[in-house]
């Protein structure tokens, strides 16, 4: 507890000091931006009438307040004040004034440059106040789509796992053999989907911590395309192929994050192409990069989403119950802890594209004959 | 013959029962311990023929409970863990765990385990015949049969063969292929084993892009069955 007031109250003095350092920079920009306009100002002394000057000078200081804090750019105002009168009204050198003119010139200059100083600190920091709380609203609204779909997402299956063993436990009349089996694979496959829900949770969970240490390893990029396809339910499984190519080499990857990501797409495209169409997939390595690509002869994603679905709990509207858009966005922070790149595009014959592109080192030995 | 008996040592009281209620309908006698100290101390006093233990216990880890076993202890241990922990598992598996098993597990799968791991123990014995499918491999006559058909293989895809068969239904693990098959140097050298699995597989696999025989366990090692 100590500690942590302590660290706390170094923290806090971390950020004074911070503050001031800050505040002494934007001071000396502001007392040196004033001192160089009115250095040019005097130079051009002969072309510029003090109206100019007192313009130009405004202009300076009206600059810096859309940008520092209050603090410095009343101080500039004041400086560059004191120079205008000084250098450039009559007489020089002094900080008398005779005429009237000069007088109202000077004090409608000095006025101006407050009131001016003051209002656009006041608007940045109305500015600043809404932004964040747009900012905060946005969170609030991304927060209740989470909860929405995850609390959708994690009730649905133990709503029928506990409503299925209720059935099964003290049902008043005799349930036949049969439904009791039904019963059961209904269960099982809620219990399955719930624990897919919380692998991606704690998927999403590793993305965001962006706690990543690669794993890498050789790898038979053929095997492990097969083994991610063995885990699609198997109703979609035929719907699935992939040609192997004997002459990949063994690459360098990290077989559990490629595979996650791999899998999160091929899931995507059993659940939302249509029943009949056929997802083709496809690995090669060229120029020391792995790409494979994910083709299905389906609808396609219509164009204003295309951009939009690898973002966290993106979904596309009508896409049905279930799903919490976490699966794309993992696949993505994956790939991106990897090095590599994800895309999609539509094709022209119909139907959507995935391709992972991953940098990937190749192994020289591809079959050891004899020995 | 008595019955076999076992340890359960899990520190979640639901897994526990459904370990036990299936255990000792299998014809198992059960035995439970809660917490690493209890199982420690029910392991010297019963000295159960197998262990089957949990590696996130709340008072000692998992891993250095099962060194300790180890010290005195030389029968089956199988260790349970949570998924995507392959560095626990490789890590369990040299410390002398047998074999493993991630939560949530199948029942069927967890039966099956513990009755090659149990058999294993339970053979003095060498075996000299690896039947399994369609395939046989002579251990004696170092011959691999596949469909009645003798099936040639180089003599580093035959130790490899013959290896994963002699512990048929345990995982072996990547560093102990390579360091028995290879030498020590090699021991890091995961490409060999890939290329020679590949080899393998092409030669007794009936469908080597969906192998029966030689089984990958993902970030871990290979399983024969």
């Amino acid at each position: 507890m100590c500690r942590t007031l302590l660290t706390f109250v170094k923290n806090q003095r971390v950020i004074v000091v911070f503050q001031h350092q800050q505040t002494i920079r934007q001071l000396g920009i502001s007392v040196l931006a004033v001192i160089i306009s009115s250095v040019l100002a005097w130079l051009s002394k002969a072309h510029l009438d003090n109206m100019a000057v007192g313009l130009l000078l405004m202009l300076v200081v009206s600059t810096l307040a859309v940008v520092f804090d209050i603090f410095p750019v009343l101080v500039a105002a004041f400086l560059s004040a004191l120079i205008l009168n000084f250098f450039f009204v009559e007489p020089l050198f002094t900080y008398k004034i005779h005429d009237t003119e000069s007088a109202l010139l000077f004090s409608i200059y000095i006025s101006i440059a407050v009131v001016h100083a003051v209002l656009t600190n006041r608007v940045r920091k109305q500015a600043k106040k809404s932004r964040d709380r747009e900012e905060k609203e946005k969170t609030i609204r991304l927060y209740n789509t989470l909860l929405n779909s995850l609390s959708h997402e994690l009730k649905t299956p133990i709503a029928t796992i506990i409503g299925a063993i209720d059935t099964l436990k003290d049902a008043g009349i005799p349930i036949p053999a049969p439904q009791q089996n039904e019963l059961l694979n209904e269960m099982e496959t809620a219990a399955n989907r719930l624990s897919y829900q919380v692998e991606n949770l704690l998927n999403m969970s590793r993305v965001e911590s962006g706690n990543f240490r690669l794993k890498t390893d050789w790898i038979d990029v053929n095997e492990m395309i097969f083994s991610c396809i063995r885990k699609i339910p198997a109703q979609h499984l035929k719907r699935f192929i992939f040609k192997p190519d004997d002459k990949l080499p063994l690459l360098k990857l990290d077989e559990g994050l490629i595979e996650t990501a791999l899998y999160s797409i091929l899931h995507n495209a059993a659940r939302y192409t249509p029943e009949q169409a056929t997802v083709m997939i496809d690995a090669r390595y060229e120029d020391g990069f792995l790409a494979i690509t994910i083709s299905d002869n389906g609808t396609g994603i219509p164009e204003q989403h295309l951009h939009h679905i690898f973002e966290k709990f993106y979904r596309l509207p009508h896409s049905g119950t279930g799903g919490t858009g976490l699966g794309l966005s993992i696949a993505k922070g994956f790939v991106e802890a990897h090095e590599g790149k994800i895309s999609v595009r539509n094709l022209k014959a119909g139907g959507a594209q995935f391709e992972i592109t991953l940098p990937a080192d190749v192994s020289y030995l591809n079959s050891l004959k004899n020995e | 013959m008595s019955k076999p008996s076992v340890l359960i040592v899990d520190d979640e009281p639901p897994i526990r029962k459904l370990l036990e209620i299936n255990l000792s309908n299998a014809g198992y006698c059960v035995r439970m311990a809660a917490t690493g100290k209890e199982g420690l101390m029910l392991a010297a006093s019963y000295q159960p023929d197998f262990i089957l233990l949990d590696l996130g216990l709340p008072d000692i880890d998992g891993q250095e409970i099962l060194k300790q076993l180890r010290e005195w202890y030389g029968k089956v241990i199988v260790v349970l863990s949570v998924q995507n922990s392959e560095d626990d598992i490789i890590t369990a598996l040299d410390n002398g765990a047998n074999d493993y098993l991630t939560k949530p597990f199948r029942v069927g799968e967890l039966m099956a385990r513990l009755r090659s791991a149990t058999r294993f123990s339970a053979t003095a014995d060498p075996v000299m015949v690896v039947e399994t499918g369609d395939m046989e491999i002579d251990l004696a006559a170092r011959t691999v049969k596949v469909g009645g058909q003798i099936i040639k293989l180089t003599s580093t895809e035959y130790s490899l063969l013959a290896l994963l068969a002699k512990n048929e239904g345990r995982v072996l693990t990547h560093h102990f292929l390579l360091k028995e098959i290879w030498g020590v140097a090699y021991q890091t050298e995961t490409q060999y084993l890939r290329v020679f699995v590949a080899q393998l597989r092409k030669k007794i696999e009936p469908d080597p892009n969906h192998p029966r025989h030689i089984v990958t366990e993902s970030g871990v090692g290979y399983r024969f069955q």
